[in-house]
């Protein structure tokens, strides 16, 4: 799909084929890796990793970036001013062009065999070859259409799937509606794109995202049939495809879960989302909790112990349907604050700590502001997933519209037991007392949450939110974050002007957080934000499939042109007009790394307060 | 759960001013959320989640010109897997209120239960009012009741409580039942014997009104 050249293919140089198809090109040197370089690819991965992962180790921090490369003319000319060119190399950032250049197995060649005189240098270098064969009339061509946003163009087989994404979540008539017969609303249910499904391994329907289970009740009982014949021939069923549907099933202990998936998504990261379902269902039960449910009697209904947190359920399964950056790269998001800020926000939080508390959290508009806690236990990004997901995806806690104490197991955490959550939602107006707010839907809304394994210390944790609140206030601490959480995230266009890109995804891999610019104006849409998360959950299956050992990815279909580059330290994705040449997405890479860099300490939690 | 002491209450310039803890429970989905939101911020939401854990809210009621009454309310998700934490809510309650839904016999049976765990382990001078709250569905569409009203009552009548029939959704009798049941509660003799032994007493604030609502601890902070 999306016309991204097969990731097996390697090196990420496969994909040039593809590329400028319009006007054809001359014919390019051989830019593929010739079998000798395959065979000694395959003969000795282990050794090309490694000498990999020593070289790149550094380079993020800057003080590896310190490669002589010039930048070279016909570079320049490519939309950038030369003053821009000289800030790259004089900052020393050249990440892809080092990566690269250590990366002997797998592009040296390509670069080697390039007709270019120029050293092998970089990534950008790499293109200078084809940049001086193409025509004016080429040049001037690409310079127009390199404004065509990504999906601006779509081709016919695709607007078909995403058509009838608008009607994804859609409730679909339950029997009391007259108007609907059972086929018709069987047929509406086949329509859409994804489903999840959990039965018990006795057959006993647990939950569906979509259709009552009255109406699917047969389809479950297929589903139930086809998994225990395998489960019977000790040989469990793991996923299978029909059509343009792929089918993947997780068994855990007495549940089956099955996702059923029209997006192309990859098996792992189908199985990473049924992870999620079982997690929330064991922070909701615990694990020896669903135990002994079934092992006392295996033909429970677990509907009943579950009973209200369908709506968990499904606004979990509705954010992957819907493509969340945060759960296909497994990391959190963060309020970009000066570190000094978050500094003297993390003291306040520390000072006015409570003796029970375990966690302590701050979160605005479902980013994360300030973390603190022991110094034995960290936070695992799946259980703050759950967190959040309760919090800001499903309306029950923000529609209380008070303070609320929440029983909940963490499973990363300890999924024998329960902790116990306060949460308080403020209003976070300078004037405002610490009162809660109303149960608006704001997405900047501020969220207090202490959590402690005392499920007595309710008004404990209540007088710490107070002080907390009450210090926040006196620093404007609070009306700091309001207002950040009101701005959201900064365009790309702020973040890295004339850079031709997008859209783009940036993961620090040590802080297990990220950080993307906003999706306004070009993937505001239900659509077009799917199509966006389609075409990064490909690039990231293609980097993370097993033995693919993928660094630098670069895709380009009729849509979009895409970008992937992971090291040791970060992941890197972004995104494209379909025009934009290699050159131009690689600048513009680098430009984003420059300022990920530089606003490190401010776009992530780095260790957060510890007590 | 227990930092803060049972009823205040305190005169100062003519002023009346206490505080009680309210404690909401029932059955699951028969609106005991959707009675505190319309009690306390005079709003209603029909397509309305489940409450997860407990949610704590507070409301103040003028009962006449001099008297001011607090609630500090629980309300309580009412789903079985929540049981084991309800007494951690009703425990130091000064006053409960028992939800059903009118067009569900079986959450009467339910409120029932509850109105039978609060006798038996809560304060003993605890305020119970049961609440039959859709009373718009009925309405709407009488052959919808499940609950005679007044059989209801006539259960109520015998178990001592207060009773009403509610609905959330038009705030029909919501105002009057948080009334009722500030009016039954002891304004003028708040303290110790309101707790059983072994119970933190509640404390005596005689200091001006203002002001009060935040020394949380009141007189005991263990």
């Amino acid at each position: 799909m999306m016309g991204i050249e097969d990731a097996g293919s390697s090196s990420g140089a496969g994909a040039t084929h593809d590329e400028e198809r319009p006007p054809p090109l001359p014919p390019r040197p051989s830019l593929q890796p010739t079998p000798k370089d395959r065979a000694s690819l395959q003969s000795k991965p282990t050794t090309a990793l490694s000498s990999m992962t020593i070289q790149t180790l550094s380079f993020p921090d800057g003080s590896r970036g310190t490669f002589s490369t010039t930048v070279d003319d016909s570079a320049a000319d490519d939309r950038t001013s030369p003053t821009e060119g000289h800030d790259v190399s004089a900052l020393g950032f050249h990440p892809i062009g080092s990566a690269r250049k250590q990366d002997t197995d797998e592009s040296m060649s390509i670069m080697s065999m390039a007709p270019t005189m120029r050293p092998p240098g970089d990534l950008e270098s790499l293109l200078v070859g084809d940049m001086t064969k193409r025509s004016p009339a080429w040049m001037l061509l690409q310079s127009q259409s390199a404004s065509i946003q990504p999906f601006e163009v779509i081709r016919p087989d695709h607007s078909s799937t995403f058509a009838e994404f608008e009607r994804e979540f859609a409730d679909i008539p339950d029997e009391s509606n007259r108007d609907w017969n059972d086929g018709d609303r069987l047929q509406l249910w086949k329509s859409k794109l994804k489903h999840y499904m959990i039965l018990s391994s006795a057959g006993k329907p647990i939950y569906s995202r979509h259709g009552d289970l009255g109406l699917i009740n047969s389809s479950m009982g297929v589903v139930q049939t086809i998994i225990s014949f395998y489960e019977g021939a000790k040989s469990p069923l793991l996923g299978f495809t029909a059509g343009d549907t792929r089918f993947v099933i997780a068994t855990e202990g007495p549940l089956y879960f099955v996702a059923i998936s029209k997006l192309g998504e990859s098996d792992s990261q189908l199985r990473a989302q049924l992870n999620a379902l079982y997690m929330q269902i064991l922070s909701t039960l615990t694990l020896p909790g669903l135990t002994n449910i079934f092992a006392n009697r295996p033909s429970t209904d677990l509907r009943r112990p579950l009973q209200g947190t369908e709506t968990l359920l499904s606004s979990l399964a509705d954010s992957f349907t819907k493509g969340s950056p945060s759960v296909l790269l497994g990391a959190l998001e963060c309020l970009r604050l000066r570190k000094s800020h978050r500094h003297s926000i993390n003291n306040a939080f520390l000072k006015a700590r409570a003796e029970s508390l375990l966690y302590g959290l701050i979160v605005a508009g479902g980013k994360l502001v300030s973390v603190i806690r022991p110094r034995r236990h960290s936070l695992h990004p799946s259980d703050l997933q759950l967190i959040f997901n309760m919090l800001f995806e499903s309306g029950g806690i923000k529609a209380a519209g008070g303070e609320n104490w929440i029983p909940l197991c963490l499973p990363a955490f300890n999924n024998r037991g329960y902790l116990y959550m306060y949460v308080s939602f403020l209003d976070g107006r300078p004037d405002g007392s610490a009162s809660t707010t109303d149960a608006s839907d704001a997405d900047d809304a501020i969220a207090i949450i202490l959590i402690s394994p005392d499920k007595e210390s309710f008004f404990t944790l209540q007088k710490m939110r107070d002080d907390v609140v009450t210090e926040l206030k006196k620093k404007g601490h609070l009306d700091l974050i309001k207002a950040t959480a009101v701005q959201g995230r900064p365009l790309v266009t702020e973040i890295a002007p004339s850079a031709h890109i997008s859209h783009f995804l940036f993961k620090s891999r040590a802080n297990v957080q990220f950080c993307m610019p906003s999706l306004q104006p070009t993937f505001s849409s239900l659509i077009s934000h799917r199509r966006l998360m389609s075409l990064y959950s490909h690039l990231h299956a293609s980097m993370h499939a097993r033995h693919s050992h993928l660094k630098v990815l670069h895709c380009i279909s009729d849509e979009a042109t895409s970008l992937a580059w992971i090291t040791p330290i970060f992941e890197f994705y972004c995104v494209a007009g379909p025009n934009t040449s290699r050159a131009v997405i690689t600048q513009g890479a680098n430009k984003i790394m420059q300022w990920a860099k530089r606003e490190e300490e401010r776009l992530f939690i780095i260790g957060g307060g510890v007590f | 759960m227990a930092s803060r002491a049972g009823p205040a209450a305190g005169r100062g310039m003519n002023t009346r001013f206490a505080q009680f803890k309210l404690v909401l429970l029932g059955e699951s989905a028969v609106g005991k959320s959707s009675i505190v939101l319309r009690f306390v911020k005079d709003q209603f939401d029909s397509y309305r989640e489940s409450t997860i854990g407990a949610a704590f809210l507070t409301q103040t009621i003028s009962l006449d010109e001099n008297t001011t009454v607090k609630f500090e309310i629980w309300d309580t998700a009412g789903q079985e897997r929540y049981k084991s934490l309800a007494p951690m809510y009703y425990r130091n309650a000064n006053c409960a209120v028992v939800v059903y839904d009118i067009t569900q016999s079986s959450s009467l049976d339910k409120a029932k239960a509850w109105v039978k765990e609060l006798q038996r382990q809560a304060n003993e001078n605890i305020i119970i009012a049961l609440a039959g709250n859709k009373l718009d569905l009925v309405s709407e569409q009488p052959d919808k009741r499940a609950v005679p009203t007044a059989e209801a009552e006539a259960y109520a009548n015998e178990a001592g409580l207060l009773f009403f029939e509610t609905s959330a959704k038009t705030a029909e009798n919501v105002q009057e039942l948080f009334t009722a049941i500030a009016k039954k509660l002891p304004l003028d003799q708040v303290g110790p014997r309101h707790t059983r032994p072994g119970q933190r007493p509640g404390g005596v604030n005689l200091g001006p009104a203002e002001g009060r609502d935040t020394q949380a601890g009141g007189p005991c902070s263990c």
